[in-house]
């Protein structure tokens, strides 16, 4: 089963690599940059588990709920 | 007073913290490698600074899963009394023993200097010995050490009076000027409901030497070993 996990920092989070990032779009010359929010993907190749048990790992381990959501995609 | 200094790999202030807590008379320290899975015979654990597991996926949150960490919740529950420095301040939160959790300096600068910070209350194991009020010079070195907490989390910090240090200016006043990295209301140190955790991102164990420029870091490590000492056991 291979599955996509994407991490975003929440609404509410200060994401200043964002920021900096929106910055450098401008002066790249890209103007109307509203915002860039700055997260992960995970790709994960794994058997033998439920989809809870993935979710779990998501809220455990590869995201931190207290800033970030994440969405668990499978993929096939 | 037995203490253990945990080590992760990627740990870098361990040494620092074994060479500050040995300098105080009737002290024993050693290292603790993060494989081990007892810490019993401990009466204080100290989680170091450093960059474990290089910092992968989010700060801490890799040591978080390292087998040592089940003891340190055991001890953490018993009331032990545990401190978090700069890294290990990371772990702790991502480990659930505190709330909140350290995101990427606002300003994105990986801040090392030194900073004052106002202790804000003596009522715990860590600031028994020192005046609420009082400033403390103490370095800091992290790319990381943004506390965030919602806004909730917030206000049962300040109920609770969980916000042990503060970054502040020369004059005591908490300020956006005097905040290195962007933390929250300038926390630079919160403690759990317990008060038995205590993790900051400053390094007191970096200023318990006239050579490195301040001694403000003792009085912090006095205030444990007066506790430990006294046989006070934090209550549960």
């Amino acid at each position: 089963m291979k599955v996509r996990i994407t991490i975003m920092p929440q609404a509410a989070v200060l994401d200043p690599a964002g920021v900096a990032t929106a910055h450098a779009l401008e002066h790249m010359g890209l103007h109307g940059v509203r915002s860039v929010r700055i997260g992960k993907s995970i790709e994960l190749d794994i058997e033998g588990v439920t989809e809870e048990e993935l979710h779990q790992a998501c809220r455990e381990l590869l995201s931190n709920p207290v800033m970030e959501d994440y969405r668990l995609e499978i993929l096939s | 007073m037995r203490c253990a200094v945990l080590q992760f790999p990627g740990s870098n202030g361990d040494i620092d913290a074994l060479g500050a807590l040995r300098s105080f008379q009737n002290v024993t320290a050693e290292l603790v490698w993060h494989q081990e899975k007892s810490l019993e015979s401990f009466d204080f654990i100290l989680l170091p600074g450093g960059f474990s597991y290089g910092d992968y996926l989010r700060c801490g949150a890799i040591a978080r899963f390292s087998p040592i960490m089940h003891a340190v919740q055991k001890a953490a529950a018993s009331g032990t009394l545990i401190l978090g420095i700069c890294n290990g301040f990371q772990i702790l939160c991502e480990a659930g023993l505190l709330p909140g959790t350290l995101i990427r300096n606002r300003n994105l600068l990986f801040r090392c200097e030194e900073r004052l910070v106002r202790v804000e209350t003596s009522d715990s194991p860590f600031t028994k010995k020192i005046s609420s009020g009082s400033l403390l010079h103490l370095p800091i070195a992290h790319g990381e050490g943004c506390y965030f907490a919602r806004e909730e989390t917030l206000q049962e910090l300040h109920d609770k009076d969980q916000v042990l240090l503060r970054y502040a200016t020369s004059k005591g006043e908490i300020t956006k000027a005097s905040n290195p990295n962007g933390s929250c209301e300038n926390i630079a140190g919160i403690c759990n409901q317990k008060r038995n955790v205590f993790g900051l991102m400053p390094h007191p164990e970096r200023a318990c030497d006239e050579l490195l420029g301040s001694t403000d870091g003792r009085i912090i490590f006095e205030s444990i070993l007066d506790h430990v000492h006294s046989g006070a056991r934090t209550s549960l």
